[in-house]
């Protein structure tokens, strides 16, 4: 993986740096492959892709494209098998694995599809689930939870359980969590996949918000709509990125996507 | 950049939490090591108890008894024996401890046989082969015997010679004699013999269960018996020793090797015996319940971590270690253990207060086993977690996340 990185590619990457270019994120020549059995699948191939600080960027594919690939890439929950990227100035590709968790845990937010949350614990522990790992105590992590819960507009739900809620609020209630650890980056694979055009929206304007507050934001999604609502979309086919300036993408379905408001 | 980490307090609360989100079954899965620990402490502390009490009971019988034979330890006299002084009783009960004196002996009665009628054919069906023994009046108080029919001898039986039995109650079923009001008469040979009494128990001698027994004066008079062979004597308790020393002196103060007396055996050597073998198998049954708990509680803790991957995977993203994923789940198998210890204790020490109490017992149990058996809950808890927790920590937070929801 690591070792597949060539020199010529990392010198740009401390050029950046040294320069004070503030990029969160930088992937330089990523590849990942899977092995299914005999057959080798490139779920992606020689990706190179950067992310600004409080930038909001969407990957768009169609299924199957390696999205969800990239993101768990990104999020240090995979390992690509070669190339090189770069997470907050730091080489992360050959960092062991203890060390790959601590960054996760304190500089990643990470929102699903389908919520990941903790059915038999309330709204408030779900959120404050985030922090427990990183040496916060116990009260700090209930005052930060509340204060993220009002930030998407739960207060009032803090001691539900997430089965009492709408899918709509449990993304938020998922949302509350990414961002209670005030992360460098929000990694969003499908966040509006399990809902309905109506709720969808009302998480996108949460998006919206939170990109206003300087949040580095990146979504996943197979949704023009969803895609155009970002600064700067990336498409991805095949495992191939291939960046499109935002007026590409498909100027209609942002007109669309704000009639439908 | 720092490591992440996780408190104790933390960890606790989070395995506490884990297990009382399925309130029911964590129940469920507790009460088999609660149902292994109870069985194990029921059955130890009821082990425990009854060897107390049989060798209570033991202790009391067989230090309270002497027991004195004219096998002296004079050897190459061959068989001539020594015979007890005819005034024995009297000689002994003058001791200081002594509570009662017996004499009996084996009657010859050259292969007669018992019958309840007078028939001469030994082969018949109601001739039984008996054996027939001599006893003195004190004896039924020596042996600390009691009657279920009748009446022991006394000292006219005695003197006068009178031609009456008292049965054991291994004869008198042989001979089918069970009430004496009409005076019921058994042959020996072809002398008749009135049943006076049947016993109902003997705590010593026992062999005097399956006899016909006749006061030493008829037996001298109508067969050819000369003296006992057996003195027993009832002490009172702690003068065993002294009295088994000073016995043979009294009764020929000239030759008191002519005579051999022993006491029980020490009361401890006889404790530890029967409750060894007493323990061995009950620990075999608490130890195999203790095994089907530790399974159970295993099973559930694999399959709540199957159930959990996408927990799992989660925990994983936020910053979990494997192996805060692992003491995670070690923690939520070794708390089932712990509370199944404590339950299991508690009723398992309920069962022995309350079997004792309905016995009449005096509970005995090692101070040990409520410090114990919760402890060996916790390690029924851990070994039971060790695999279903390295099974949760070797998890890959992407697969994790892809398999759970
Ligand atoms: N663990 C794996 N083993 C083998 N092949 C895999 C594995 N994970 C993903 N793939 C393959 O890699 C490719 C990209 O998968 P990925 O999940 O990234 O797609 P996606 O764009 O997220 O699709 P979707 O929109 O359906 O979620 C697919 O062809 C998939 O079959
Ligand atoms: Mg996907």
């Amino acid at each position: 993986m690591a070792d597949g990185a060539e020199p010529d590619t990392a010198a740009p990457d401390t050029a950046a740096q040294s320069s004070g270019t503030d990029v969160v994120l930088s992937l330089r020549s990523i590849a990942k492959t899977y092995l299914a059995g005999d057959v080798e699948v490139a779920a992606l191939r020689d990706v190179d892709v950067e992310v600004s600080r409080g930038e909001y960027v969407s990957i768009l594919g169609p299924s199957g494209s390696g999205k969800s690939t990239l993101l768990n890439v990104l999020g240090l929950l995979d390992r690509p098998t070669a190339g090189s990227y770069v997470f907050e100035g730091m080489e992360v590709t050959d960092l062991d694995e203890q060390e790959r968790t601590a960054v996760r845990g304190r500089r990643i937010g990470f929102v699903f599809q389908a919520f990941h949350l903790l059915s038999h614990r309330t709204v408030e522990d779900n959120v404050a689930l985030s922090m427990l790992y990183t040496g916060v105590g116990t009260a700090e992590r209930l005052r930060r939870a509340k204060q993220a819960l009002e930030s998407v507009g739960l207060a009032h739900r803090s001691s539900f359980l997430p089965t009492q809620l709408s899918g709509g609020e449990r993304q938020r209630v998922a949302i509350a969590r990414a961002i209670v650890t005030d992360p460098a980056v929000l990694l969003a694979d499908e966040p509006t996949g399990n809902l309905d055009s109506v709720t969808s929206e009302s998480i996108l304007a949460l998006f919206d918000d939170l990109r206003r507050r300087g949040l580095t934001i990146v979504m996943i999604t197979h949704d023009a709509h969803v895609a155009a609502r970002a600064d700067r979309a990336v498409h991805i086919r095949d495992g191939r990125l291939t960046e499109l300036p935002p007026a590409a993408i498909a100027a209609p379905a942002r007109a669309s996507a704000r009639g439908q408001r | 950049m720092k490591g992440t980490t996780l408190s104790w307090r933390d960890l606790v609360s989070e395995a506490v939490s884990g297990l009382a989100s399925r309130p029911t079954r964590t129940l469920l899965t507790v009460a088999g090591t609660v149902l292994g620990i109870a069985a194990l402490v029921a059955t130890l502390g009821l082990a425990q108890t009854a060897s107390n009490r049989i060798v209570g009971t033991f202790s009391e019988l067989e230090a309270t008894s002497v027991v004195v034979t004219n096998e002296g330890g004079n050897g190459g006299a061959g068989d001539t024996r020594a015979a007890f002084p005819e005034d024995h009783e009297d000689r002994l009960s003058r001791l200081n401890g002594v509570n009662a004196v017996g004499a009996l002996g084996e009657i010859n009665i050259e292969g007669a046989t018992v019958s309840t009628v007078a028939l001469d054919d030994p082969a018949g069906q109601d001739a039984h082969h008996l054996s027939v023994i001599a006893a003195s009046p004190g004896l039924l108080a020596a042996v600390q015997g009691t009657m279920g029919a009748g009446r022991w001898f006394d000292a006219g039986h005695e003197t006068r010679a009178d031609n009456v039995v008292v049965l054991g109650p291994g004869a008198a079923n042989r001979l089918g004699v069970f009430r004496v009001d009409q005076q019921p008469v058994v042959f020996i040979g072809k002398a008749p013999f009135v049943v006076i009494g049947v016993l109902d128990d003997v705590a010593r001698q026992a062999s005097m269960l399956d006899a016909v027994i006749m006061p030493e004066g008829t037996a001298r008079r109508s067969f050819d018996y000369t003296s006992a062979d057996t003195v027993q004597i009832d002490v009172l308790v702690g003068a065993g020793e002294l009295i088994a020393e000073q016995a043979p002196i009294s009764l020929n103060p000239n030759a008191p090797e002519t005579f051999s007396s022993r006491t029980a055996p020490s009361p401890e050597s006889m404790r530890n015996r029967v409750q060894s073998d007493t323990n061995a198998l009950f620990l075999v049954l608490g130890a195999v319940s203790l095994v089907v708990g530790t399974i159970g509680i295993a099973n559930v803790t694999l399959v709540s971590v199957l159930e959990r991957v996408g927990e799992i995977g989660l925990r994983r993203a936020v910053g979990a270690r494997p192996r805060h994923v692992a003491t995670q789940f070690l923690l939520e198998s070794t708390t089932m253990g712990l509370a199944g210890g404590v339950i299991g204790a508690t009723i398992g020490i309920l069962i022995v207060v309350g079997v004792s109490a309905f016995q009449q017992w005096t509970p005995v149990l090692s101070p040990l086993i409520p410090v114990g058996a919760p402890l060996l809950g916790v390690v029924t808890g851990l070994v039971a977690g060790v695999y279903p927790a390295l099974r949760a920590a070797s998890l890959e937070p992407v697969d994790a996340l892809r398999a759970g929801t």
